[in-house]
C-alpha cells in the first residue's frame, strides 16, 4: 500500500511539472497548489501514519496546527488583497 | 514478588526494559513520544510558515517580476529533487515497517538508501546554488538582473530589485529547508548507528518511527516550496 501512495506522489509531481507549462491563466497556481496539497495530505496520513492513529489528542495538535497556519496566510493574504490603494 | 535474584531489576513487575518508569505502559510512551514529536512539527510549520506568508504576499505584489525570477531557476532540477524526496519518504516508511517485522537487513538498507537519496538532494540542491551564483543572482553587493523580460509581457522588464526580493526568499526557503536536511541525515546516521547496533525490536523502534516524521515533514515542505518557487510562470 506504501507503493501506491508512493507511486500517486511521483505522478502527482510528474503532473504538475507538465501542467505548469500550460497555460491556464490564472488557475495555474490553484492547479499547483491543489496537486501539492494532496501530496501533503498523502504522506501526512499514510506515510505519517495519521490515518489509523487512536489518539485523538494527536489528531487535534494536527488540525490546530494546519487552522493556526490557515488564519496566518490566509488573513494576511486578504489584508492584502482587499487593499484598495495602490 | 519481586526477583532479585536479576541484576539491576529490582521492580515489583517485570517490565520491558526499554519502558520508562513515568510511563503506565509501553504504548502510553510511545504516544507521548510520538505526540511530543507533532507538536514540534507543529512549531516547524510556523517556522515556515512565516516564510510561506512574506513570500506568498511578496508573489502577489510583484508577479510579473517573481515570475522572470522564477523562469531563470531550473524547474527540471526542482522536479528531480522533488522525486528524490519522495523515494526517500518511501524508504523512511519502508525502515518502519521493517523495525515492525524484525528485518534488520531491510531496516539498515531502507536507512542507508534514505540517507544517499538525502545527499543527492542536497546535490543538486548545491548544483542549482552555484548556478544561481554564477549568474549573479545572490542578493548582494553583485547581484544583477537587468534587461530579463516578463513571462507574457515581452516589451517589459522585470525590476531587479523585486527579483532581489525573490531571490531572497528562494535562499532562504530553500536554504533553511536544506538545514533541516542536513539535521535530518545527522538523526539518520544516528538511527543507522543504532540500528546496526541491534537496539531496535518489534516492542521498540520508537525512534525511527519519530524519525520518520521529521523526515516526512521536510518532504512536505519541499512539496509545497517546488510549485511556489519553480513553476510561477512557465507557460509563456
Amino acid at each position: 500500500m506504501y507503493f501506491s501512495v508512493w507511486a500517486a506522489l511521483l505522478l502527482g509531481t510528474f503532473i504538475t511539472y507538465k501542467v505548469a507549462y500550460l497555460d491556464l491563466g490564472r488557475f495555474n497556481a490553484a492547479v499547483a497548489l491543489t496537486i501539492a496539497t494532496i501530496k501533503a495530505l498523502l504522506v501526512a496520513l499514510f506515510f505519517m501514519h495519521i490515518k489509523g492513529a487512536h489518539e485523538k489528542l494527536l489528531k487535534l495538535v494536527v488540525v490546530s496546527t494546519l487552522f493556526f497556519l490557515f488564519i496566518l496566510l490566509v488573513l494576511s493574504m486578504a489584508d492584502y488583497g482587499t487593499r484598495t490603494w495602490s | 514478588m519481586s526477583d532479585s535474584t536479576v541484576v539491576g531489576l529490582h521492580h515489583e513487575e517485570q517490565h520491558h526494559p526499554e519502558l520508562l518508569h513515568h510511563f503506565a505502559e509501553p504504548q502510553q510512551q510511545r504516544d507521548a513520544a510520538s505526540l511530543g514529536m507533532w507538536i514540534f512539527l507543529a512549531t516547524e510549520v510556523m517556522f515556515f510558515g512565516g516564510l510561506f506568508c512574506a513570500y506568498l504576499i511578496y508573489r502577489r505584489l510583484y508577479f510579473g517580476d517573481f515570475g522572470a525570477a522564477s523562469k531563470s531557476i531550473d524547474a527540471t532540477l526542482g522536479a528531480t529533487n522533488t522525486a528524490v524526496l519522495i523515494c526517500s519518504s518511501l524508504t523512511v516508511v519502508l525502515a518502519v515497517w521493517a523495525a515492525q517485522i524484525a528485518l534488520r537487513k531491510l531496516l539498515i538498507g531502507s536507512l542507508i538508501v534514505t540517507m544517499l537519496l538525502g545527499m543527492v538532494f542536497l546535490g543538486i540542491k548545491g548544483k542549482e546554488y552555484k548556478d544561481k551564483f554564477e549568474e549573479h543572482h545572490v542578493p548582494g553587493a553583485s547581484f544583477s538582473f537587468d534587461h530579463v523580460p516578463i513571462p507574457g509581457h515581452p516589451d517589459q522588464y522585470a525590476n531587479p530589485r523585486h527579483a532581489e526580493i525573490f531571490f531572497a526568499l528562494y535562499f532562504i526557503m530553500t536554504g533553511l529547508h536544506a538545514l533541516h536536511m542536513i539535521i535530518g541525515l545527522g538523526l539518520f546516521a544516528w538511527l543507522l548507528y543504532m540500528a546496526w547496533k541491534g537496539r531496535f525490536t518489534p516492542e521498540y523502534h520508537t525512534p525511527i518511527e519519530i524519525g520518520g516524521l521529521y523526515w516526512h515533514f521536510v518532504d512536505i515542505v519541499w512539496i509545497y516550496l517546488f510549485p511556489l518557487l519553480y513553476l510561477i510562470d512557465r507557460h509563456p
